[in-house]
């Protein structure tokens, strides 16, 4: 058969099919994520339909995806808010940090990884879906409870930090000198500063050059500078993925929600081929002896991000119920670490990283939601005794 | 009272007061348009127990039925805020004798300097009403004026 034929009929039958899963989850009222992990995990080495040609074009599709995927997020914040969530909420951020990065950094540690994997699964550990915890609020009618500006502010604050830390991780799994290591988080930084103070101070001009009352030039227009920056980043060793997130902060306003709209089917697509991409990486029979690993760790930081999500809450005022639920929405894990897992596992870490990321997520991204409406009626009934 | 506002990172605003009920409410502003109204639980006051999502045309009309009372309202008290101006509604008796005559003919504001400024025709308003515009027998009259001129207005109106 032709070598486009099969590569149409491999990605066709891949898309059909995360669109009928994507309608499974949708039914469950649970995140698609774990599905299209499965998904992949079923397609790829050592899974029941291996696929020969269409491995190449989907690895393309994945980069894509995440740097789409960051886009969107930076989008959704402006730069005002940033600074705001980062001097308000500066100490429950930092707690967030240290007891969530914790469990995975000591279970690498614990495995005899090394700390490259520890900063790695730090970092998988770390991360709140901000998609999925977004979904559940939004599902649950939670928006405007209020505890739920204290959940906002610190999953702007961990997209903050994944700036910061995307950079460093970057550099740790390059093998970089402690020399060029360190200039390279420092333009790093550099940069993040600069974007953040010219986002700030200068947005209308990027956004004088960017705007369009037409969707067509301005779609392109977007995704051609992120892309453009993004690429710049790689070559920095920053990492393409901050680049792109740095562009969708810099842009703000009417025009940052309009490009949102309008990349939301793009980001959909390529997203979707990402989730895949690391579950075709995947050996799904490694999985397995992992498996009780996994168990482990979700329920430890289960356990930590509930206690993060009371402390926040406590500070802000919130009463036993509101505290828990803060507590529950940060569970969710979802995209942003398997982006992590996904650069570690690109960069050759340990082979068991991969598995036991994709077992951890599976496990958060399906359970988190499905924690969040378990528990609404216990909330309710201690609520009424209290 | 104290509305409350609190940012929304990456979805907008939210506004919420107390009611002297004690009753929490609030509305969420997305920036997507879309408006939420919340209204607290009394046992559990961090969480909205009743969210009605409101598109942008639902959201116009409750605001107009629950802001056009009170414009009214605030109308009215405009009225008595101004010492010495009196507003009247008079209607004209069917024995009037400027039934199917024009206003101009009355010569209103030329004999008492008080101001016709609308007509209530069975419940439909004619606002500022020309000279040429003709009685009839029912009508009411809405004048501004004195004291003194809007009585006389009255006089005028009733005239056989």
């Amino acid at each position: 058969m032709h070598h486009t034929a099969i590569l149409f009929l491999e990605f066709g039958a891949v898309l059909l099919g995360l669109g009928v899963l994507g309608a499974l989850a949708l039914r469950a009222g649970i995140s698609p994520i774990p599905l299209y992990l499965i998904a992949g995990l079923a397609f790829g080495t050592g899974g029941v339909l291996p696929l020969a040609t269409s491995e190449e074009f989907i690895s393309v599709g994945a980069e894509l995806g995440v740097v789409l995927l960051l886009l969107t997020l930076g989008l959704e914040y402006n730069a005002d808010e940033l600074v705001t969530s980062l001097k308000s909420n500066a100490r429950a951020g930092i707690v967030d940090l240290v007891l969530n990065a914790a469990p995975g950094a000591i279970c690498a540690l614990l495995l005899g990884w090394g700390p490259v994997a520890a900063v790695a699964m730090a970092g998988v550990t770390y991360a709140t879906s901000s998609g999925i915890t977004a979904k559940v609020l939004t599902d649950l009618g939670w928006i405007g409870n209020r505890e739920t500006p204290t959940v906002l502010s610190l999953l702007v604050f961990e997209d903050l930090t994944m700036a910061v830390y995307l950079p460093v991780l970057t550099a740790m799994l390059a093998g970089l000198s402690l020399v060029s290591g360190a200039i390279t988080v420092a333009i790093a930084l550099a940069t993040v500063s600069v974007v953040l103070l010219v986002a700030l101070k200068f947005g209308r001009y990027i956004e004088a050059f960017v705007s369009s009352p037409n969707s067509e030039v301005l779609l392109l227009k977007v995704v051609g500078l992120a892309l453009l920056v993004a690429g710049l980043a790689q070559q920095l060793q920053v990492s393409a993925a901050v680049g792109a997130f740095l562009v969708g902060i810099a842009l703000s306003g009417q025009l940052a929600h309009d490009a949102q709209a309008l990349l939301a089917p793009l980001r959909d697509l390529f997203a979707a081929v990402f989730f895949v991409f690391f579950g075709l990486q995947t050996d799904p029979t490694k999985i397995l002896p992992v498996a009780g690993l996994a168990a482990a760790l979700a329920v430890v930081s289960m356990l930590t991000k509930l206690a993060t999500g009371i402390y926040a809450a406590r500070r802000a005022g919130i009463a036993k119920a509101g505290q828990a639920r803060a507590g529950i929405a940060l569970i969710p894990r979802g995209e942003f670490n398997i982006v992590i897992a996904g650069l570690a596992v690109a960069a050759g870490a340990h082979p068991d990283l991969g598995p036991l990321a994709a077992a951890y997520v599976l496990i958060l991204a399906a359970f988190g939601p499905l924690a969040a409406k378990l528990v609404q009626p216990l909330f309710e009934a201690i609520a009424k005794r209290a | 009272m104290e509305v409350e506002q609190t940012a929304l990172p990456g979805i907008g605003l939210r506004h919420d007061f107390t009611t002297q009920s004690g009753k929490r409410i609030g509305v969420v502003s997305h920036r997507i348009g879309r408006r939420d109204l919340v209204i607290y639980d009394r046992e559990d006051p961090d969480r909205a127990c009743e969210v009605v999502k409101l598109n942008d045309e639902e959201a116009d009309a409750l605001v107009e039925l629950l802001g056009a009372p009170r414009i009214v309202q605030r109308l009215n008290q405009a009225h008595q805020e101004v010492e010495g101006l009196v507003s009247l509604q008079l209607p004209i008796p069917a024995t009037s004798r400027y039934v199917d005559r024009p206003m101009g003919d009355a010569r209103v504001r030329t004999r008492t300097s008080a101001s016709i400024v609308a007509i209530v025709r069975s419940g439909q308003v004619f606002a500022s009403p020309g000279p040429d515009f003709v009685f009839a027998a029912g009508d009411i009259v809405v004048v501004v004026g004195s004291a003194d001129s809007t009585s006389e207005v009255a006089d005028i109106l009733a005239e056989g």
